[in-house]
């Protein structure tokens, strides 16, 4: 794997849908793609590892194994194979939240199809957010809603794994619905913000806010610039 | 205390939660923790019988993996038809190089499963290991002039290789309930099938085969039917819902598991125990029932 170099930077060789190109070395595979020509018209959003707009499916030389990323997170390599999928396309159940019956047979109901995982595993090899992709499908199985939304959190709804699934499970979209049932049913209350949003019903900050409403610039940004910060809890660290 | 490694399974979870209750107070009554297998997944519900398809042993090999990670050579599990897919599985690859290799090569994200789990069903550990006498020894309230039927059903028995006790001819069931004071009775379809899976598109014949163990229970005696399978469980009581609307002077039976029984006797936790029963117990047992 021979590597080229270029007005004294280093070059490595891709192939996007089977077509090789010379690229620097060091760009993630969007940036690589746009380098090499393509323009993304979908596939692309966030460009920061959030919006799951970018799933990749790519090959090493040499290896048999399909591999998973973002688009946008992931440095192209020297032979890579590289293939893009904008669009996942997935059936998602239609319910309203504040009408369903959160028992531990809600998720089976609405998607029936996760009955059909056979533990491969394939969901979870796919993730490109390392999470634990079958272990949630299970405990959806076994009616642990909790578990399921905490196991599913980081999901960025790319929809690899239901790309890539035999059971043709939807795995991401019933794992929203298992973290809204979480969060509408299940999650515990906040007291403070129940009491701050008590206060801002009953008019506590009205007056105030009226008052901002009608200042100058100029002593909108003073009042801004002299805001009480919330001090960062112990042991975080937080850089402006 | 001793720790078990246990496999609830799905059912235990869900409708059978009973089942997990009263079997974790037993267990613990007894010394023993049911400490629950991490990332455990379904069994795979029904044994595969394709030979050459290795896929549809992947859910329970990856168990098998699971308590390999835990250190333990051992699963315990109480559903028994997670015990009968569990240690069809096991029975499969344990000690075949091939289909070893195959599945480690497949499941290449998982550490190599060795072969070495044993499953066992927890009235295996109940006769072999802590024995009828312990057990006679935890009872506080004996249920004398309880008359228990066993429901063996088909995955505690069959195939034999996986067989807990004689296929035909099984005694476990019964020793247990004598051990907490109460009275096996015998009658012809404690080896039954309950109907299984038909229960989905030929309902009928599970109707049909609960009125004929009911009924049989019912002339030999029986105050309460007692089993190890969710399924059979549900299938015996949600059929019988359905005998007692349409059957004239049909009684409804109470049906329990074996953990439920034992709970009973122990004075722990039972979790949900039928009406019926509750009022037999009370009449049994009129000094030593509280509330």
């Amino acid at each position: 794997m021979a590597k080229d170099r270029e007005d004294g930077k280093e070059m490595v060789r891709i192939h996007v849908m089977g077509k090789t190109y010379s690229v620097p070395a060091g760009l993630t595979i969007m940036d690589a793609m746009e380098y090499a020509g393509y323009r993304f018209t979908r596939g692309a959003g966030c460009r920061s590892g959030f919006c799951g707009a970018c799933s990749t499916v790519y090959r090493r030389e040499g290896d048999y194994r399909l591999q998973f990323a973002l688009a946008c997170q992931t440095t192209v390599e020297d032979g890579m194979y590289l293939v893009q999928l904008p669009f996942t396309p997935a059936p998602r159940a239609k319910y309203d939240i504040t009408k369903i019956n959160p028992n531990e047979n809600v998720l089976l109901q609405y998607y029936p199809e996760i009955a059909r995982c056979v533990s491969c595993n394939t969901c979870t090899k796919a993730c490109p957010q390392d999470i634990q992709v079958m272990d949630y499908i299970q405990s959806a199985l076994r009616g642990d809603i909790a578990r399921t939304a905490e196991l599913s959190f980081d999901c960025i709804q790319c929809g690899l794994c239901s790309m890539r699934c035999p059971a043709d499970i939807k795995h991401y979209h019933m794992a929203q619905m298992a973290r809204r049932i979480y969060g509408r049913y299940m999650s515990p209350v906040p007291e403070h913000l129940e009491k701050r949003l008590q206060e801002i019903e009953e008019g506590k900050f009205d007056a105030e806010l009226d008052r901002l409403m009608h200042v100058s610039r100029k002593e909108l940004e003073a009042a801004y610039a002299a805001r009480v910060r919330e001090k960062a809890p112990a042991g975080s660290e937080r850089s402006e | 205390m001793e720790k078990l490694t246990y496999f609830p399974g799905c059912t235990l979870k869900d409708t059978a939660r009973d089942f997990e209750i009263s079997g974790m107070a037993v267990m613990e009554a007894l010394g023993y923790e049911l400490a629950e297998l991490e990332r455990w997944n379904c069994c795979g519900t029904v044994f595969s019988l394709t030979e050459d398809d290795l896929m549809h042993q992947v859910a329970p090999v990856r168990d098998l993996i699971r308590a390999q990670e835990a250190g333990s050579e051992e699963i315990v599990t109480l559903c028994s038809m997670c015990y009968a897919t569990l240690k069809r599985a096991s029975l499969f690859v344990n000690g075949n190089q091939e289909r070893l290799d195959k599945l480690n090569a497949f499941m290449n994200k998982e550490v190599d499963y060795e072969g070495k789990v044993n499953v066992v069903h927890l009235l295996e550990v109940l006769r072999d290991r802590i024995g009828w006498d312990a057990i006679e020894d935890r009872v506080s309230r004996p249920l004398d002039g309880l008359t228990v039927a066993p429901f063996y059903g088909c995955t505690l028995l069959r195939p034999k290789e996986i067989a807990i006790d004689d296929p035909e001819a099984p005694t476990v069931l019964q020793d247990l309930a004598a051990a907490v004071g109460a009275t096996p009775v015998d009658y012809p379809f404690a080896v039954e099938c309950c109907g299984a899976y038909q229960v989905v598109d030929h309902r009928d014949i599970v109707i049909e085969r609960t009125h004929r163990i009911m009924s049989a229970a019912r002339r030999a005696d029986a105050d309460v039917v007692v089993t190890s399978c969710p399924l059979c469980h549900y299938n015996l009581s949600d059929t019988q819902k359905e005998l007692v609307r349409t059957v004239p002077d049909y009684k409804e039976m109470p049906i329990i598991y074996f953990t439920q029984l034992m709970a009973l006797a122990f004075g722990v936790d039972a979790g949900k125990i039928p009406t019926a029963l509750r009022a037999k117990l009370k009449r049994l047992q009129p000094a030593k029932r509280e509330g």
